[in-house]
């Protein structure tokens, strides 16, 4: 048997070894494909659904499949462009995303795939939701108002830090981010050297002290 | 009305400034003006809205008041929360480069209002049909000067890039510092323009004092009354945009405070606040709500300052004070002319700063203990703006006050504004087209920037309504 899987993508041959998903093939044959909530480092989610790609015909999410030998994956088309755009619109009226002054800004996944996507305003009406804001941590800012529920730091506690500090309460509409303690991100074992303080794709979870400390136009989203 | 022996005038939008503004005049029942009141509307809300906000996002966050001086509000918070991370005194670096933001602000803004806002007054006349008199019928009949105007912004704006990272709404400015140097790069394109922007901020100057000095008897009673000024000082009595203590002057020159600390302005300052404007009312506290108003701005800065520290604005200030003998000068329309004195100030000491090797540091930043109160203040183009925050023990805003510019100027828009149309309404209760023009000349001396004066909602393009002695709307005129 061969230690090699063969599929397409957009009528592109891809070579994937054993296990890896379509998006670890893809990002090792340098084809993007749009993603929010995946970290190579991190178990993947799959709960942006930014990365849905369409295989042999049904919809998957390209950061949990696996990559299977003559799969046909369509990535790069108008329609799923749309969906993405779609996806990344209701992002932005969930929650009180305020590029003009986050610390972020420049910065940020979510600011950066709306570039990508060509979004330069929203499309739904805003929700304006009522999110908390947590300062108590001498050396953390959690701000959920910027948070798009990627898991992130829920995986990362979890997985890499074995503290399990963040994870998610409620459902639907009202699913969110909590701490472990009754009180605040202070109360908990959290510390800044956390992986799960590194991994925030947004201006949710920030290190007090650097915030704009990077000249406006060097940061990293902006270089790509 | 509550006056039964009055009428009123309102006069809305007024043009050429930045943002919206109404006028209503109140007559007796001779017809003659007995009131005036310049209303602000708009309603933006910054002081509050910022609590609950982390420290460090305030510069970045109130600059969003405006779009014409945002640099000011970026800087007068970054002062205060310095004082918040228990900084005194910056690195030179950091300092130098803040300044130089602040005179490419100060250029910037001094150059868009002579050239693109009130110049059509002064190269046309107050008389001049509105419909020649605005920025294309300079365009058209002062091309060059009006390509002058578009550059000097143009530098002005490229040195705030330089600085601050982008041109309106950087983030350059950083509790206790700066986030960047200037590299030889960014100097260099600048010193190679420099020639030019001395040149042309020299001409404009001449225009402003020829204009003042050919029209003097005209001038000197129009919109003008006495009035204290007030302003930031440096140490030794020298003009100083970016830091210094207090000074307050009254109408002859005799000083009311002076090398005030501004972190305890509240000591010397009070804000009162009256129901038909949104706009509050400061006075000096030791004079009374009466008398106490004051100006700032272009015109009480030069009033306020023993000298100018740089050779060619020095030269300057003293032509101009030589047409007071001395004294302090109270002619409204001055403004300009004391304007232009400054925007020759930012760009001498635009120069100074490219010339110093500091800029070039890379000592950026630096943190103190950490405090839960500060104050900031800076000399903003249109005058002293005031930032004061209070936070919490998690780094939270928990208070905030801005006294901005235009709202230290606001009992002065009232008195300009009472000054012309008792001049133009004298028993005969109608706008005219004159009256328009005139109202409109005299608020915008003062550079008002009434979108970040308020505390505000809403939009105000200049209508003025007339109003009899018992509350009827005599006449109502609206200029677009």
């Amino acid at each position: 048997m061969s230690d090699q899987i063969t599929f397409t993508i957009d009528g592109v041959e891809v070579k994937a070894k054993p296990g890896q998903t379509i998006m670890q093939a893809a990002d090792d044959a340098g084809i993007y494909i749009p993603r929010l909530c995946y970290h190579p480092e991190l178990t993947a989610h799959g709960s942006c659904r930014v990365c849905t790609v369409i295989v042999n015909g049904k919809p998957q999410t390209a950061c949990t499949q696996p990559a299977a030998e003559g799969m046909i994956v369509e990535n790069d088309t108008p329609e799923l462009l749309e969906h993405r755009r779609n996806l990344v619109d209701m992002l932005f009226v969930e929650g009180n995303h305020l590029c003009m002054f986050c610390e972020r800004s420049g910065n940020c996944e979510l600011q950066a795939m709306a570039y990508r996507l060509g979004i330069l305003a929203p499309k739904y009406p805003y929700f304006y939701p009522d999110k908390p804001v947590d300062s108590t941590h001498k050396d953390i800012f959690l701000e959920l108002n910027r948070c798009i529920l990627c898991g992130r730091c829920v995986n990362a506690s979890k997985d890499v830090d074995g503290k399990g500090v963040f994870d998610f309460v409620g459902r639907s509409i009202d699913k969110k981010i909590a701490v472990n303690s009754d009180k605040n991100l202070k109360d908990t074992t959290m510390a800044v050297t956390d992986k799960a303080a590194q991994v925030c794709p947004v201006g949710s979870i920030n290190k007090k002290g650097t915030a704009f400390k990077i000249p406006y136009g060097s940061d990293i989203e902006h270089k790509k | 009305m509550s006056n039964s022996q009055t009428k009123r005038v309102v006069i809305e939008p007024v043009t050429r400034v930045e943002g919206h503004g109404k006028v209503s005049l109140l007559l007796d029942e001779n017809n003659k003006v007995k009131q005036a009141r310049f209303h602000v509307v708009e309603f933006r809300g910054f002081e509050r809205f910022i609590q609950g906000r982390p420290y460090w996002e305030v510069p970045v966050l109130v600059q969003r008041l405006c779009g014409i001086c945002p640099v000011s509000h970026h800087l007068a918070a970054a002062k205060a929360m310095d004082k918040i991370v228990g900084v005194d005194k910056l690195t030179p670096t950091a300092e130098k480069m803040r300044r130089l933001m602040h005179y490419g602000q100060m250029f910037q803004s001094h150059a868009l209002h002579f050239f693109h806002l009130c110049s059509p007054d002064l190269l046309f006349g107050f008389e001049a049909d509105p419909a020649i008199r605005n920025i294309i019928g300079v365009a058209v009949k002062y091309p060059d000067l009006a390509v002058q105007g578009v550059m000097m912004r143009k530098f002005g704006q490229e040195i705030i890039k330089a600085t601050a990272g982008k041109k309106i709404h950087g983030t350059g400015a950083i509790p206790g510092g700066i986030n960047k140097n200037l590299s030889i790069e960014e100097r260099d394109a600048f010193l190679k323009d420099i020639k030019q922007m001395y040149d042309w901020s020299k001409s404009a100057l001449k225009i402003a004092k020829d204009y003042t000095v050919q029209n003097l008897e005209k001038l000197k009673p129009f919109a003008s009354f006495d009035s204290s000024h007030l302003s930031l000082i440096r140490e030794d009595g020298a003009m100083d945009l970016y830091h210094g203590n207090l000074r307050a002057i009254d109408s002859t020159g005799k000083k009311i405070f002076d090398q005030v600390d501004y972190s305890k302005y509240l000591d010397y300052i009070v804000e009162e606040v009256k129901p038909w404007s949104y706009m509050k009312f400061p006075f000096i506290k030791q004079v009374g709500p009466k008398d106490g108003w004051y100006r700032v701005g272009p015109l009480a800065r030069l009033n306020t300052c023993d000298f100018i520290d740089t050779p060619l604005a020095e030269e300057a200030r003293k032509e101009f004070m030589a047409v007071t003998n001395g004294k302090p000068n109270n002619i409204t329309m001055a403004y300009h002319w004391a304007r232009m004195i400054e925007l020759l100030h930012s760009i001498e000491k635009i120069n100074d700063l490219l010339n110093d090797k500091d800029l070039q540091g890379t000592d950026l930043v630096i943190k103190g203990q950490k405090r839960y109160e500060g104050v900031g203040l800076i000399e903003a183009p249109r005058g002293t703006l005031f930032h004061h925050y209070k936070i919490n023990e998690n780094d939270q805003i928990t208070m905030a006050n801005l006294i901005v510019s235009t709202t230290n100027n606001n009992e002065a828009f009232n008195r300009s504004v009472q000054k012309v149309a008792a001049d133009h309404i004298d028993g005969v209760p109608k706008i005219t087209e004159g009256l328009l023009n005139h109202i409109e000349v005299a608020i915008r001396a003062y550079d008002p920037c009434l979108s970040c004066a308020t505390h505000a909602m809403g939009k105000m393009p200049l209508k003025v309504t007339l109003y009899d002695y018992q509350g009827n709307i005599v006449d109502s005129k609206t200029k677009e």
